[in-house]
């Protein structure tokens, strides 16, 4: 058990943390969040002596950490950071063993460590445990970070944003992983981070912190229903259900498509399918309204005796208007087994498709912004 | 050339030999004791802020005047050389040394305390074979100047190639003058090659040029 009595530390004039009080239990993930400056880093860095408060205590155990040897609290207590910071001059193992051997673990036991915290992560010891640190990506690079502050296996696990420098695929994968980890090898983790999506998926409980002080502790279902004030709220955003959005179709669709005049010939148009590499055409009349679609398993059945493609048009196509609800849509396209749903403009053209593609790579740009 | 080297080639031999003797001497003892202030004052970056000025401007002071002080104070002994040379011989290790050991990332630093390594044990397994290219490289420049800096030995009298340029002067004999100056050139690019050669093998895989993030 971690608790913070009373903790105020000032850097020069700037109250950085105004009598901080709080508890974390044995085995619990508990996420610090807010804004830079907050006072959220310096709080996880009193943990384990990186920074000494000015007033207050902090106990670990009930044992007051001032009277632990620094030196000696540190290895009892894994740390990760945003920069990684593996030793370049070590291999992959030399780094997870890093504590075990100053813990003066003997050789055997420091190999079998290696051999299991990279099983934990499925990277093969082979392939990996002799690697330098500048020959793996930095996914790859942050795992073995964590691995190390894992090794000598602490009860305590700092991280301070350990994943904020990862592309959103990566991070996403190292936050399964994080939590995997945690629920399997019960440790107590205090984690930093200001992506409130992370601390609502990682956390049993969110202290959000203003100003040095704790504005709310609290677990992510009581801070999603109960915010304490504007600030959560708005650093929630996106994350708290907000019934008065619609999502429509147009939000989702692809608009640069294959449209053909109905009067276009069955040659022109399999060469078309077989230039864009697709196996449907969206088939419009004169005035562009949209009648029906041509696909190439209709063109091979029924095409070898007609020259123009109208007689082969079937229009069992979907349709939907480009205000339709998106739900509706997504239940379609993921329970029919159909490719696409045609969207249409309001005097009957067509403005774009609907497919399992588009729609997700639409949700990915909402839950991660457009990178792109 | 042959009649060359029949009245010189054993003086030539022996100023080689005398030659290396003050690089080895000087470069070794400059290299310890550069290496153990480097890491001293890295240590106490606030004493360095006013020390390295000072380094700086004692670098300055040509090499002539300097051995001309010792001169007057140790006599003529080849210690008068040693000691004046391994003082310049310092400089470079020492800066390399010191900018070598700050130059290692905040992160890096950070990350050995949180593991729980003391400061001695940061500095050895961390710091300083992060910092050893920067090291090697000031050991090459002390190396390189120092053979050159050997050739005022001769200015006191006491040997080295620095007699064959100092008498070609004096006598205005240009053979002489090369006579000194070449295997003193062939010497300083020879060791720097020796020592690069050093450098690569010491430097493990993850540290080697191209593969430092």
């Amino acid at each position: 058990m971690i608790k913070f009595e009373h903790v105020s530390k000032k850097f020069g004039k700037k109250q950085v943390l105004d009598d901080m009080n709080f508890e974390i239990p044995d085995g619990q993930f508990v996420v610090l969040i807010g804004l830079s400056g907050c006072g959220k880093t310096t709080t996880l860095k009193m943990i384990n002596r990186l920074i000494e408060p000015d007033e207050g205590r902090i106990y670990i155990d009930g044992k007051d950490i001032e009277k632990v040897d620094k030196v000696e609290l540190r290895r009892q207590i894994g740390y990760v950071i945003q920069q990684i910071g593996l030793f370049p001059n070590m291999t992959v193992a030399e780094n997870i063993c890093v504590v075990p051997k100053l813990l003066k673990y003997d050789k055997e036991s420091r190999d079998r460590i290696v051999h299991e915290m990279l099983d934990m992560v499925n990277m093969p010891y082979d392939e990996y445990a002799h690697k330098y640190p500048s020959e793996m990506s930095g996914g790859q690079q942050q795992r073995i970070g964590v691995l190390r502050a894992f090794a000598a296996s602490p009860p305590i696990v700092l991280m301070d944003e350990p994943f904020g420098a990862l592309d959103p695929m990566t991070r996403e994968t190292l936050q399964d992983e994080i939590k995997k980890l945690q629920k399997k090898l019960n440790k107590t983790i205090v984690f930093v981070t200001h992506d409130m999506g992370e601390a609502l998926k990682l956390a049993d409980t969110i202290i959000f912190m203003e100003d040095g002080k704790i504005v709310q502790m609290a677990p992510p279902e009581t801070m999603l229903e109960n915010p304490a004030n504007d600030n959560i709220r708005r650093f929630l955003g996106k994350h708290m259900n907000d019934d008065a959005v619609t999502l429509t179709v147009e939000d989702f669709m692809r608009t640069n498509i294959i449209t053909v005049d109905k009067h276009r010939g069955v040659r022109e148009c399999t060469e078309r399918m077989a230039r864009t590499g697709v196996d449907t055409l969206l088939v419009v009349d004169e005035s562009d309204k949209y009648i029906g679609t041509v696909s190439i398993k209709d063109i091979r059945l029924r095409g070898k005796n007609e020259k123009l493609i109208e007689a082969l048009i079937t229009d069992n196509a979907k349709t939907v208007r480009r205000d339709g609800d998106a739900h509706e849509c997504f239940d379609h396209l993921l329970n029919s087994g159909d490719n696409y749903v045609v969207v249409l403009n309001n005097d009957d053209t067509i403005a774009g498709i609907v497919t399992k593609n588009s729609m997700a790579k639409a949700l990915s740009d909402t839950l991660w912004g457009d990178e792109r | 050339m042959t009649k060359f080297f029949e009245i010189y080639g054993q003086m030539l031999l022996r100023a080689i030999i005398t030659h290396l003797e003050y690089v080895a001497i000087s470069v070794s003892v400059g290299f310890v004791i550069g290496l153990a202030l480097g890491i001293l004052l890295s240590r106490i970056p606030k004493w360095s802020t006013f020390i390295m000025p000072l380094v700086s401007i004692f670098q300055t002071i040509p090499g002539i005047v300097f051995i001309g002080v010792l001169f007057l104070y140790l006599g003529m002994k080849p210690i008068t050389v040693i000691i004046a040379l391994s003082v310049y011989a310092m400089f470079p290790v020492l800066k390399n040394t010191y900018t070598g050991i700050l130059e290692v990332d905040e992160g890096l630093k950070e990350a050995a305390k949180g593991c729980g390594m003391s400061q001695f044990q940061s500095l050895f397994r961390v710091e300083l074979p992060l910092a050893f290219p920067n090291v090697i490289a000031g050991l090459r420049l002390a190396t390189i100047y120092t053979v050159s800096w050997a050739v005022l030995a001769a200015m006191i009298g006491l040997g080295g190639l620095g007699d064959f340029i100092y008498q070609g002067v004096s006598a205005n004999d240009n053979t002489l003058i090369i006579a000194g100056a070449i295997p003193a050139a062939v010497i300083a690019v020879a060791l720097g090659a020796l020592i690069d050669r050093l450098q690569k093998l010491v430097t493990p895989r993850g540290m080697r040029r191209g593969a430092a993030q």
